[in-house]
């Protein structure tokens, strides 16, 4: 037996598949809450992108190269529009954010429109046509250890690892990041040196949206592959809850979409084995430990140091200044 | 800029509060809902007019309709009721769908282990009591988390929730539990064992009309909980602590604490409404059935609409109740499934826009620059 099929080399390289959708749709997340919006829309605009991908793969033929950049970008849309809905409501009309957000989750949700759409466009039937495939990065997938794990992942993976490093970089070393920063932590502030705070929160909602839904593709085109109600399973709650564990920090989130990638894959990855573990007990296992992660995160000392933006969830009201 | 500003409107607060408003705004914003609902219809090609009629017919409307809105408004009754009470102190309790299946549990958990020779009224009450207490403490871990522990209680309650399905599951599905039937077709197909009848809840027949217990049930409590909250010194602690938590804090008040007594019960109230769901019409644990339900979730939808107001939480329930069972009786290829959630959605929506228009004025900042 090669060093490749030992369980924590297949543990880790499953961490890394099943972690990537949760990557996308935190880093989202990551960006609106910067800006100071939170939006628990995540799971319902998770799911519109993820039945959009699923509508463009299953009826538009061509070369994979043509249709999954549609695909992706029809979810980026559908999500993005969900987005626009909850940023329109929370930073026009200062509706509640934590009522908005859940009034999105709700209209996309599993008993919502994602489901209706994929009821009236037929969808879940089959296997996607055109799906993401694991590719074999440099010829290095055979690789002793780091082969499974680093080089026989999909193009999504590699995306992932391109958009942190690019948050990264425009959080922390670039004037709009600066900008958008201070939008979070202080918008009188911000507005009082001709920022618009308007519309760094439009845009980031938005942007954190569109993430969201190539979150959704995942699911849809390489992890279940093909449509299926409610295919997210509450992931989208649990990248809200990696942007907390991440102290809103990119790289963080990464490793904490990773920690839950392989909590979610375990239950699979030991039956595949024949190792016997009660089913129910693993498949609450990331349930349980996004709660107890979340106690420890909120009570450390690091929290007080590298907290939540200081207006997030606060409409801003110019008068009010 | 935004499109608002840039049109030159603004949103000023409002003075003066009319009171025609309150109700001319949440039905013109119910009427723009199924405007938009009905661009969503044409768009995947169904027509508009037929779908509303038949939501109307099937849920309202046709003989015995109004029965089978009763039974989809009895739960949603009581998870309203969760939210409502919970988002009025600011506790974001998004749980009520687990603490909905901890009721059930334990509600026909005590219905199965008291058995057929127990006096009716006994079986109900016990089972009134055990769901609430399921709920109650399914609800204090995501409370006392958010009260002692500062976790944010939206992400423990719902994480809670897949748990809850899990164990139900659990239960009927990968175990031989006592909640399981192992005899007959159930040592085929999983399934659980039906509580005896004497642990069923009444339904009283009014000729064209059957009132479940667990619906009027739920109408003492939301009269309860109004007087609860306007009454009370606990309803005051708790307006105080949601306005104000550092004000409650300086007037000698225990926020925390009564953070975590608000999270059970609301907790309670979704496990009272697991109890009915059991008692009234399911008369079985039935995971899969409740998680499809997804009563839970609709409860916050109840909630919002209702304006968190307990009362009002009992004429949303049994409107959006109607929409639900209408969804049940035409489910097909002319109504698919998800429609019913996709309305609910865009309601929520437009009522939460529409309520921006109680509390401010829409001023044409282009017209008064003129002016002045």
């Amino acid at each position: 037996m090669s060093v490749n099929s030992n369980l924590f080399v297949i543990i880790f390289a499953s961490a890394i598949f099943y972690g990537t959708p949760l990557v996308f749709a935190a880093v989202g997340e990551l960006l609106a809450e910067r800006s100071g919006v939170i939006n628990l829309g995540v799971e319902g605009m998770m799911l519109l992108g993820a039945v959009s991908a699923a509508m463009v793969a299953a009826n538009l033929d061509g070369p994979a190269a043509v249709v999954l950049p549609i695909a992706l970008l029809a979810a980026m849309v559908a999500a993005g529009l969900g987005a626009a809905i909850h940023a329109f409501l929370v930073i026009t009309l200062r509706v509640n954010q934590i009522i908005s957000g859940l009034a999105l989750t709700i209209f996309g949700g599993a008993a919502g429109l994602s489901s209706y759409l994929a009821n009236v466009w037929g969808l879940g039937k089959q296997p996607a046509m055109n799906q993401f495939g694991r590719m074999d990065l440099f010829g290095l997938k055979k690789f002793p250890v780091l082969g499974p794990i680093l080089f026989d992942q999909t193009l999504l993976t590699y995306l992932s690892w391109v958009l942190v490093v690019l948050v990264m970089v425009y959080l922390f070393r670039t004037r709009m990041g600066l900008h958008l920063r201070s939008v979070g932590e202080s918008p009188q502030t911000a507005d009082s040196v001709g920022i618009s705070v308007t519309r760094y929160r439009y845009g980031h909602v938005i942007a954190g949206g569109m993430l969201a839904g190539v979150a959704g593709a995942c699911f849809s085109l390489t992890i279940v592959p093909t449509w299926a109600n409610g295919l997210t399973s509450g992931e989208g709650w649990i990248a809200l809850a990696l942007v907390i564990f991440g102290f809103w920090r990119p790289d963080l989130t990464l490793v904490g979409a990773y920690l839950f990638g392989a909590l979610s894959s375990l239950s699979f990855t030991l039956q595949a084995r024949g190792i016997d573990v009660p089913t129910a007990l693993l498949d609450a296992l990331p349930y349980v430990a996004t709660i107890v992660v979340l106690v420890i995160v909120s009570n450390s000392r690091i929290s007080k140091r590298l907290g939540s933006p200081a207006a997030l969830g606060r409409p801003y009201e110019r008068e009010e200044r | 800029m935004s499109l608002a500003s840039r049109v030159g409107l603004r949103l000023e607060p409002r003075v003066d509060n009319p009171r025609w408003m309150n109700w001319a705004v949440p039905v013109c914003s119910f009427i723009a809902a199924l405007l938009v609902g009905s661009i969503v219809l044409l768009i995947t090609s169904q027509n508009p007019i037929s779908v509303y009629q038949r939501i109307l017919e099937r849920g309202f409307l046709d003989t015995g309709s109004l029965s089978g809105t009763f039974i989809s408004a009895t739960p949603l009754l009581f998870t309203g009721l969760c939210a409502a009470v919970a988002f009025k102190v600011g506790f974001f309790n998004i749980g009520g769908e687990g603490q909905f299946y901890v009721g059930a549990i334990f509600a026909s958990g005590i219905a199965l282990s008291l058995g057929a020779d127990a006096q009716s009224w006994i079986a109900v009450g016990a089972m009134v009591l055990a769901g609430t207490v399921g709920g109650a403490l399914w609800a204090f871990i995501p409370g006392i988390l958010r009260a002692y522990f500062r976790t944010n209680e939206i992400i423990t309650s719902l994480m809670l929730n897949y748990v809850a399905g899990i164990g139900a599951t659990y239960l009927i599905f990968e175990s031989d539990s006592f909640w399981r039937e192992l005899g007959g077709t159930g040592a085929v197909f999983p399934k659980g064992k039906i509580i005896p009848l004497s642990a069923q809840w009444p339904s009283f027949d009014l000729g064209n009309l059957v009132v479940p217990f667990g619906l009027l049930l739920g109408a003492v409590v939301a009269i309860w909980l109004h007087v609860l909250q306007r009454r009370t010194r606990f309803g005051y602690e708790m307006r105080v602590v949601g306005g104000a938590p550092s004000t409650a804090r300086y007037a000698g008040m225990r926020p925390a604490r009564v953070i975590v007594a608000v999270a059970m019960l609301s907790g309670g109230l979704a496990g009272l409404g697991g109890a009915a769901d059991v008692g009234n019409f399911r008369h079985v644990l039935d995971p899969k059935g409740l998680q499809q339900s997804g009563f839970g979730y609709a409860g916050i939808v109840v909630a919002a609409l209702a304006r968190l107001n307990p009362i009002a939480v009992v004429f949303v329930a049994i409107i959006l109740g109607g929409i639900t069972n209408a969804g049940y009786a035409l489910q097909g290829p002319d109504f698919p499934a998800g429609l019913v959630g996709t309305l609910e959605g865009l309601i929520l929506f437009c009522t939460l826009g529409g309520e921006v228009l109680v509390r401010y004025r829409i001023v044409n900042t282009r017209r008064q620059a003129v002016a002045s």
